[in-house]
């Protein structure tokens, strides 16, 4: 599952009990990276760049880190992080963000 | 050596806890347990020691805190009593599964309802389960001396469980003793620095505890907590054997009293073990070889010892101070007995449910407790493998 830290790496679902660590803790910080909770989504959002502004007011918004932002303009989804809640479409003032049911 | 004191169990209890100066003392207040958070905050207010003292406003706060003070890398302790400890129920098992060593004393009181502020065993018995290791004591020397060598029972690497120290409610936690108390520089050098190998606080190493645990990994951790309970068994016995030579006092899972010879005997747990002592020298003078067993270890279960202790005896009496509502008996009865199946054979067992809710036990109630077992054993009949003692009815 998340366990891809460095030292949590060996940890697998086939790991026997005296490999894992006690109570399960994770030897590391920022692991939840690693957990693909995109595949949760039932409803999925759109980008439409030509629409966009770059006002950045859908990044702060996102509940799941899952707006990408390089240089000052914001990147398409990621979605194996989006976990399609819609909160960044309705934050959008100028229709640049699209909120459908997940068709996949 | 030692020095010599008259204290409550509470307040052998509180003494305890103030030689060894926890970091995190959390707690809340509830009859019979109210006087050890009570007096340690006075030991805190009066500067006597540097405890981080948390006024919680619940018992499910006083074991959060000290969870997350424990994962944070600080020796912590509570204490608490009946509904406090019901209350507490879902973090008894978080403290366990995130392997935090808190130490807490338990002050055995009834369940409501109805509601009784006395003796029983039904609190501790129900978190029976729940990962915790698990000492009784007989007396204030016992919860004084159990509650020293639960901090490092708990702390052993191998073992890192959390330990309740559980004592009767009134009859030991607010009777006066004379007991021995040792000097408070051999208490601190016996339990030494609590230096956790992870925790929280470190600033050198990032650390996630109590993550989500998925089907993939639940089985094995909760083996993990099986493992730590197996090693508790050879811990405990080292640190009984450390504490013997400090403070002269010997201490096993279970003790046998007049067991060597013993035909009729019953297994016990708590101060009423005491009175039985009394009623198994009365009968030993009227020829019947009577003998006890009291149990100290409740978890882990002392099963070999047990059978050990009653392989050889004709009938045995378990006393349980805890309904379980199986129809079948109390819970160390239903331990008891499954530690004797396929262990011995031909010892016939009696389940005695007693002194629910502080009904009095006195010798006369355990002999009436002898005198059935000597009836099993000349009809060879067991009338009813499970009753209540003193029962109107």
């Amino acid at each position: 599952m998340c366990m891809k830290d460095n030292k949590m790496k060996g940890i697998t679902p086939e790991s026997t009990y005296d490999q894992m660590t006690p109570g399960g803790a994770i030897y590391g910080s920022g692991n939840s990276e690693f957990f693909n909770t995109g595949d949760w989504r039932v409803a999925i959002p759109a980008w439409i760049e030509e629409n966009c502004k770059h006002c950045l007011l859908c990044v702060p918004v996102c509940p799941d880190s899952s707006i990408p932002v390089k240089d000052g303009k914001r990147l398409d989804f990621d979605f194996d992080h989006c976990k399609g809640c819609g909160i960044c479409y309705k934050a959008c003032p100028f229709k640049a963000i699209t909120f459908e049911k997940d068709g996949k | 050596m030692s020095i010599r004191e008259r204290f409550s169990g509470n307040e052998a209890v509180s003494i305890a806890i103030k030689q060894i100066n926890p970091d995190v003392m959390a707690a809340f207040p509830i009859t019979p347990s109210t006087e050890i958070p009570q007096y340690v905050s006075s030991y805190v207010a009066n500067g006597e020691i540097d405890t981080e003292f948390v006024a919680v406003e619940s018992e499910h706060s006083s074991m959060s805190a000290c969870i997350g003070a424990q994962a944070a890398g600080a020796r912590s302790m509570t204490a608490t009593s009946s509904c406090g400890l019901a209350l507490m129920w879902e973090m008894l098992y978080v403290a366990a599964s995130l392997r935090l060593p808190i130490t807490m004393p338990v002050v055995n009181r009834a369940l409501s309802g109805p509601i009784n502020i006395n003796n029983d065993h039904s609190d501790s018995m129900g978190a029976r389960d729940t990962g915790w290791i698990q000492m009784y004591a007989e007396n204030a020397q016992e919860a004084y001396d159990n509650m020293i060598q639960s901090v490092r029972i708990g702390e052993h690497k191998d073992v890192l469980l959390p330990v309740m120290t559980c004592q009767d409610g009134f009859i030991t936690s607010h009777a006066v003793e004379n007991i021995n108390i040792l000097e408070t520089e051999k208490v601190k050098a016996f339990v030494g620095e609590y230096k956790a190998e992870k925790y929280l606080l470190n600033p050198e190493e990032n650390i996630s505890m109590g993550p989500y645990d998925i089907s993939a990994y639940y089985m094995e951790h909760k083996y993990q907590q099986a493992v730590s309970m197996e090693n508790a068994k050879r811990v405990i016995a080292e640190v009984a054997s450390e504490f013997e030579t400090l403070s002269g006092r010997k201490y096993d899972f279970i003790e046998e009293y007049k067991m060597d010879d013993a035909d009729f005997a019953i297994v016990i747990i708590g101060s009423s073990a005491g009175t039985a002592k009394d009623a198994v020298d009365e009968l030993r003078n009227e020829g019947i070889k009577a003998g006890l067993v009291k149990i100290r270890i409740f978890r882990p279960f002392p099963a070999e010892e047990i059978v050990k202790a009653l392989k050889n005896v004709k009938v045995v009496g378990i006393m349980d101070k805890a309904e379980g509502y199986s129809n079948n008996g109390g819970p160390l009865g239903a331990e008891v007995k499954a530690a004797l199946y396929g262990n011995v054979t031909g010892v016939k067992a009696v389940n005695f449910v007693y002194g629910l809710g502080g009904r009095d036990v006195k010798i006369e109630s355990i002999k009436t407790v002898f005198e059935q077992l000597l009836e099993v054993d000349k009809t060879g009949k067991v009338p009813a493998h499970y009753q209540y003692l003193g029962l109107r009815k």
